[in-house]
């Protein structure tokens, strides 16, 4: 009888330590293949960036190597751009400030454009708004590069060719639409009556835009204006058909000329690329929360 | 009937306040002109930088001539057989990958969200730039890539742009390195939506691992996932820099895309009419997915 317990206990324990045993083989093998997938990741997305640091840190005339690590990290291109001491380079900071120049008129005429029509829209729900949405909507679907050789033309009988502000209108109208979107679905959760009440109070609708709407509604601007900085910022193709004279380029614009030679200075175009990346990448992870939060604003009712 | 309408237009009075009612809506007097006002900005610019462009471009492809000379274009021709591959393949791997990559990222601990901010990198660094050094890195002669096959395994590396298949495949790679981690986010949010009572009861219920993705999440996920998708095949239509700056549409116009060969059409021969055409041939698939997607974008309210 004892013997039989003690042979039931044994052989249960025995089993629980195998059972034990299996899941932390498990757990294991679960860290494991987390571990390396995470390795696989990292390596996976930095590859193209790192190549970019490896060659910027190269010296002068010294591109064509085959090592893989830096051997001499040089600053030289870096303080080569921001001094502007290749003859490529002689307008980098004109064209960078033009590019913040651009990047910030998109990003205000985004939100103001993009926040006054969705107030008319959702707050004050004018007659006929859906008509403004699918316009929006269709805007949104339609691929802006589709619409690239019309619009030189147009710009170019305005006269409006080598102007900063036709690739300004261009960025606007094809960021305006996601503007309009996450407004109106981040208003939502703004109840209505608060306009109403300050309605009541004998506030014009001015006065309910700026002084209710704006504040309440900040994180939705601070979201959609991320956006169309960075939207501004990926921009190459219209940059480069509108604007052509050196003083008037972007710095994609710049960047791109020096493909087209045979004698690239490689180390100078990558210090370019990390330079005009460094803005959106913090302003990225700046406002990232944000960010996230106006990309799946409205969550996924479907 | 002509004189009918005619003698309707001619009585203004009451047809007109009905009129004007209707416009107007509940908004009384300078309220309705405030709203109007408040969408002037944006209709004026949806009209003459959206609306106007598309009907220029409508009326510089309508010549039927255009697209016979357009089909009999070797270029073209090939143009087209790559676009097919750039979205087979662009959309779907990429897709795909940041379902499982979302799914991934769901575990739990500080490493995941430290992974994550790596992750998105691609897509905080602007296109131009990273591009750009991928094309050099590809380079056959003093390219990383190859650097890296002969220190590691002294294997020679082909010159990866200078043949078609291999420089549409890094186009196709860099397209879904570029954009892997957006639709990762957006998939993650997804996932991140389903109610965790939801999860916890199929827990319970048995339906964790591989059957809780099939009987459980997918179909949460399918409807945002098919949205995505059709989005990101519009997206990629689209897609200029990935072509432009990896491979050029070279070696010989072989690696051209539909958004390549447009702007080359118009700008690299001179011939801005051909170029349209190009960009027309894909409207018989533009138009379908266009009005597929208005219509889910409207209803399911996806905000992306």
């Amino acid at each position: 009888m004892s013997t039989i317990a003690v042979d039931a206990a044994l052989t249960s324990s025995r089993a629980e330590s195998r059972a034990h045993r299996a899941v932390r083989r498990r757990r294991y093998l679960t860290t494991a293949g987390t571990a390396v997938l995470s390795l696989a990741l990292v390596v996976w997305t930095i590859l193209p960036i790192y190549n970019m640091v490896l060659i910027s840190l190269e010296p002068e005339g010294d591109v064509f190597t085959d090592h893989i690590w830096p051997r001499v990290a040089s600053l030289e291109s870096f303080w080569g751009v921001l001094t502007q001491g290749h003859w490529y380079l002689e307008h980098f900071w004109r064209q960078f400030a033009n590019s913040i120049y651009m990047g910030a008129m998109v990003t205000i005429l985004t939100l103001v454009i993009g926040s006054l029509t969705s107030f008319s829209l959702g707050r004050m729900r004018i007659r006929h708004g859906w008509l403004v949405s699918n316009a929006a909507l269709l805007t949104y679907v339609i691929p802006a590069s589709f619409l690239a050789i019309p619009f030189y033309r147009i710009m170019q009988n305005y006269g409006m060719a080598n102007n900063v502000w036709s690739v300004i209108a261009a960025l606007v109208a094809f960021a305006t639409p996601y503007a309009i979107f996450v407004f109106q679905e981040y208003g939502r959760s703004i109840p209505i009556e608060v306009d109403e009440s300050a309605r009541i109070d004998g506030a014009s609708p001015i006065q309910v835009y700026l002084r209710i709407y704006l504040p309440l509604m900040a994180p939705a601007l601070v979201a959609v204006g991320t956006y169309a900085m960075l939207l501004a910022w990926n921009e190459y193709l219209y940059q480069f058909l509108l604007l052509s004279s050196k003083s008037s380029m972007t710095v994609p614009v710049a960047l791109a000329q020096f493909l087209s030679s045979d004698q690239s200075p490689w180390n100078y175009m990558m210090a370019t690329a990390i330079i005009y990346a460094l803005p959106p990448v913090a302003i990225y992870y700046a406002f990232r929360r944000r960010m996230s939060a106006g990309l799946t604003m409205g969550g996924v009712k479907g | 009937m002509d004189t009918t309408s005619v003698v309707e237009i001619g009585r203004p009075s009451v047809p007109r306040e009905t009129v004007w009612r209707s416009l107007r809506g509940h908004l009384k007097g300078t309220e309705y002109t405030w709203a109007l006002a408040f969408v002037v900005p944006y209709v004026a610019v949806f009209l003459t930088f959206v609306a106007y462009p598309v009907v220029y471009g409508l009326w510089m492809g309508s010549e039927a001539g255009l697209y016979r000379e357009l089909f009999d274009d070797p270029i073209y021709q090939k143009t087209v057989v790559n676009t097919v591959l750039y979205l087979a393949f662009g959309v779907n791997v990429k897709m795909f990958l940041a379902l499982l990559l979302s799914g991934f990222f769901m575990r739990p601990g500080w490493w995941m969200k430290a992974l994550l901010l790596i992750f998105v990198l691609p897509w905080a660094v602007p296109q131009i730039s990273t591009f750009i050094s991928i094309h050099w890195m590809l380079n056959g002669e003093w390219g990383f890539l190859n650097n890296v096959l002969y220190t590691l395994f002294h294997v020679e590396g082909p010159h990866w742009l200078n043949d078609r298949w291999t420089a549409l495949a890094a186009v196709i790679v860099s397209h879904i390195w570029k954009w892997t981690p957006f639709w990762t986010l957006i998939l993650l949010a997804g996932r991140m939506a389903i109610p965790l009572d939801i999860r916890d009861t199929a827990k319970v219920d048995g339906a964790t691992g591989l059957r809780g993705f099939v009987h459980i999440t997918f179909p949460l996920l399918a409807n945002l996932y098919l949205i995505c998708t059709l989005l990101s095949t519009i997206f990629l239509l689209g897609d200029f820099n990935a072509v432009y700056f990896v491979s050029g549409g070279g070696p010989a116009n072989t690696t051209h895309v539909l958004a390549t060969l447009g702007i080359r059409n118009a700008f690299e021969i001179a011939q801005p009419r051909l170029g349209v055409a190009a960009v027309m041939s894909a409207l018989p698939l533009v138009i379908p997915l266009v009005i597929v997607l208005m219509r889910k974008l409207r209803t399911a309210e996806v905000q992306l």
